[in-house]
């Protein structure tokens, strides 16, 4: 059914540009993507900048064949290309390398890449060996060919996904955050491989990115996306970084009869954590020090995967630290583990609350299940207080269901508000919250981050791990901005505006 | 067109039941096929196997001796399964549990009953609980998949046996590979006088009760009923995943060698090779097909009883193969499961791209 021959399947000559146009794209009633048209050019590298949630990603899934648009058309050179699957991109001569790697793990680097491109019948692998040198020595990309993948570094391992499409032919290239896993010189050697890829190849590069500094040192397009549209679409010498910021950002204000106040910090820190760090494979923490007083909501924002999930992980004791301490009302933890943070006082609501709660037990035993002895004689749960607790809780949370609904009938905001009652409820020092409303309703939200607000007023310490930038701005007393494992600053909530803290999620310090 | 499952929303009461007796029905009528199959009359074969054995008091208290190790392995597979430890390692957990019977029983000739009776279920179920505790620690240490060592760890526990008895525990008497009849003070008590069911049933139904009111009643029940439904939530909360998983596979394996302790004790005095015909493996049908209540598991395990003694019967009567109770059992799993998915999901036909 796909019977175009590709865009460009040698790299010589200069392959007709590639055009999206009028891409929309809803998933249930969440808009991804509304009328975005986008052109790409061989031998040129196109940036795609925009928030978390802006569509970038989306977007490029639709070329690459991973997801079909709702409406709207792909054409290069006036010629419409029909692309439903991946084969049909890389037909197309559209490559993509993923931020999950798509590499057979205990297989060499020729075995996948023979995977990649063999014919049915026969297999040489001689001859894909062969076929690596010549390329990794053609793009610069070096690659010991017999290595098997699980023994390779991140960096190498994407190297053998941007080989394994450059191989199938492709002469555009698309890499989602290809930064966001390495280190700084891992990063600099992959900017000159793209430099190399666009001026001696001739490949269009396109590179999903939040990050301003790589942008201007190899992009020479950059398109900004926000709320699936896109915003503004120059050449990176046009434009400054403030200016790119301020679209990535927008500049709608935030709510401000929400806002909290500034506010006087009374006492000591319940929270402390000094100089955690965590050494493990793509992310990490490095040297987080930050506190967070009674009755203070301190919230974390930065782009998601620079350590803030790692963080909730080593705050819930599932995520052992190497460095550093974390201090609980001036004690410090040995260990933390799950059970020593809560015997310390501290509660979690995780990020993902279906992970968190046990959809076929009722509602009623999800809400004791971190405490279940406490309602239990020696021989027999306590069904009589386990139950008028669950029907308080129902009263005090406004939760919509019975005693002894299963949890998994109920909706997002009541599973939720579940969730929340059981953390609240053990009145804990310290409550650690991650992305509290996401997938909520606009009503289950408010009521979500009003509970938020009214447990710290009552005195309980909030951490909030939130990817919604507005709902860090309109609750949290401080906010720290997270880059690259690490807390890159503190702003104070009352005068950090969408600007200040994207920077500095950028990774621009002043 | 592309079959997809998906859960249904709501359904009539009457769903449930129907579907169970739709699954009877079809049980019927495959296994009418093969009776057909092998000459005989489906009809008289079908009042052999599940009619007469309950007309007669000897098909009757056989058919509960049948039952009886069913019982210990049913509870044994249900409460692994209910904390998420698939253990399908039943079968071996009750051959070690006959081995430690048998030894203490041939070598208790002195004790009084009341010593000798405790003792002999004591070793099986301590060593049933050893033969689970292996893979309990590799999975919950180093996260290694139970299925695969509990099954292989089966055939392991009837070669030492057969080992066993071939070797030292050869009889002294008649020179076949069985072991010496155990000790009169280590031999279960009768507790229906003139037949043979024996204080092993007892042992069961208690354990069937106590596994009921742990898993449902007790904190202990909860925090493994919620390990097993979501792994994940219960280590949120807080529960030691890990821990319970060890104790329920020890329980679990300890109630399976409780089962070879009631048979050697119970029924057949001696160790033979042929001590259990799988089970350890019916066993996890019984679980199985009484979605995982211990109730249900009890029931099953007295149906099951009276297939095994009506099959004996009708395979006499008829000159068919008495494997056919067996066939009846397995195609009574795969109706019971398929009518289990069909009461919980609907089969939707989406049109998928070619």
């Amino acid at each position: 059914m796909n019977s175009h021959e590709g865009v460009g399947a040698t790299h010589g000559g200069t392959a007709p540009s590639i055009f999206l146009r009028g891409i929309s794209k809803a998933f249930g009633e969440t808009i991804a993507l509304s009328d975005v048209s986008l052109d790409l050019r061989a031998g040129e590298v196109h940036a795609l900048l925009g928030e978390n949630g802006a569509g970038k990603t989306t977007l490029m899934k639709i070329l690459y064949g991973l997801t079909q648009p709702d409406t709207g058309l792909i054409e290069a050179d006036g010629v419409q290309l029909t692309i439903n699957s991946p084969r049909d991109a890389r037909a197309a001569g559209i490559g993509m390398v993923t931020q999950h790697f798509s590499l057979v793990k205990n297989m060499t680097v020729v075995e996948n890449i023979a995977l990649a491109s063999a014919s049915t019948f026969s297999l040489d692998l001689g001859v894909v060996r062969k076929e690596i040198k010549a390329a990794s020595e053609r793009f610069g990309l070096e690659v010991s060919p017999d290595a098997v993948i699980s023994t390779l570094p991140v960096a190498l391992q994407q190297r053998v996904e941007i080989l394994k499409a450059l191989m199938s032919g492709c002469s555009y290239l698309i890499l989602d955050e290809p930064t966001a896993v390495l280190g700084p010189q891992d990063i600099d050697s992959l900017l000159d491989v793209i430099k190399r890829l666009r001026s001696e190849s001739g490949i269009g590069v396109v590179l999903i990115s939040h990050k301003m500094a790589e942008i201007e040192q190899v992009a020479d397009r950059v398109s900004v996306l926000r709320r699936g549209k896109v915003v503004s679409s120059s050449s990176v010498s046009g434009i400054s970084t403030q200016e790119l910021i301020g679209l990535m950002m927008g500049t709608d204000e935030v709510a401000v009869a929400q806002r909290r106040t500034s506010k006087q910090l009374v006492g000591n820190p319940i929270l402390a954590l000094n100089g955690v760090g965590v050494n493990i494979e793509m992310g990490g923490l490095s040297e987080v020090s930050l506190d967070v007083h009674p009755g203070e909501i301190v919230g974390i924002a930065g782009v998601s995967g620079n350590g803030q999930a790692e963080l909730v992980r080593v705050l819930s004791g599932t995520l052992a630290i190497d460095k550093g301490s974390i201090v609980v009302e001036g004690n410090t933890l040995g260990k933390n583990s799950p059970q020593s943070l809560m015997r310390a006082g501290v509660g979690m609501l995780g990020e993902d609350r279906h992970a968190s709660a046990v959809h076929a037990l009722q509602v009623m035993e999800n809400l004791v299940l971190d405490c279940i002895d406490s309602f239990a004689t020696r021989f027999q749960l306590k069904q009589k207080e386990i139950l008028q607790h669950c029907e308080s809780a129902i009263a005090q949370f406004e939760i919509k269901t019975t005693p002894k609904q299963a949890l998994g009938t109920l909706s997002g905001g009541n599973m939720q508000k579940v969730l929340l009652a059981r953390l609240f409820s053990r009145k804990p020092k310290v409550a650690i919250i991650s992305q509290p409303t996401r997938g909520l309703d606009v009503m289950a939200t408010r009521y979500v981050r009003s509970l938020i607000m009214k447990a710290s007023t009552e005195g309980t310490a909030v951490l909030l791990v939130s990817e919604d930038l507005d709902e860090v701005l309109e609750i949290a007393d401080r906010v720290a901005v997270m880059y690259r494992g690490a807390v890159i600053g503190i702003v104070d909530g009352s005068t950090a505006t969408r600007e200040t803290i994207g920077q500095l999620m950028a990774g621009i310090t002043k | 067109m592309k079959p997809r499952f998906a859960l249904r929303s709501s359904m009539p009461w009457w769903r449930g039941p129907a579907l169970i007796a739709a699954a009877a029905i079809v049980t019927f009528l495959l296994s009418a096929i093969v009776i057909r199959w092998a000459g005989g009359d489906p009809i008289s074969a079908f009042r052999y196997m599940f009619i007469s054995p309950l007309q007669t008091k000897f098909g009757f208290t056989e058919s509960i001796l049948s039952a009886t190790p069913l019982v210990f392995t049913g509870a044994a597979v249900a409460i692994a399964f209910r904390a998420g430890y698939w253990n399908i390692g039943a079968e071996g957990q009750l051959l070690a549990g006959t081995i430690g019977a048998t030894w203490i029983g041939i070598h208790a000739e002195s004790l009084p009953a009341i010593i000798g009776v405790p003792l002999i279920l004591l070793a099986g179920m301590i060593c049933g609980a050893l033969w689970a505790l292996v893979p309990a620690l590799l999975r919950t240490r180093l996260g290694i998949d139970e299925v695969v060592t509990t099954l292989l760890l089966n055939p392991i526990a009837l070669l030492i046996i057969s080992g066993l008895l071939n070797g030292p525990w050869r009889n002294s008497e008649t020179g076949f590979p069985d072991s010496d009849v155990i000790s009169k003070s280590t031999q279960l008590p009768i507790i229906w006088p003139g037949t043979r069911v024996h204080l092993g049933l007892a042992i069961g139904v208690v354990i069937i009760a106590l596994c009921w009111w742990y898993v449902g009643k007790m904190a202990g029940g909860l925090k493994l009923r919620a390990v097993g439904m979501s792994p994940g939530a219960a280590r949120i909360a807080g529960l030691p995943v890990e821990r319970t998983l060890l104790i329920t596979a020890l329980v679990s394996g300890g109630i399976a060698g409780l089962g070879g302790s009631s048979e050697v004790a119970g029924v057949a005095h001696q160790l033979t090779t042929g001590i259990s015909s799988g089970f350890g493996y019916t066993g996890v049908i019984v679980a199985t097909l009484a979605a995982l209540s211990f109730i249900g598991s009890l029931c099953i395990a007295l149906l099951f009883g009276v297939i095994t003694v009506g099959s004996f019967s009708a395979s006499r009567a008829l000159q068919i193969p008495s494997t056919i109770g067996e066939f009846v059992q397995s195609v009574l799993l795969l109706t019971v499961v398929a009518a289990l998915v069909i009461q919980k999901y609907r089969v939707v036909w989406t049109r998928g791209k070619k």
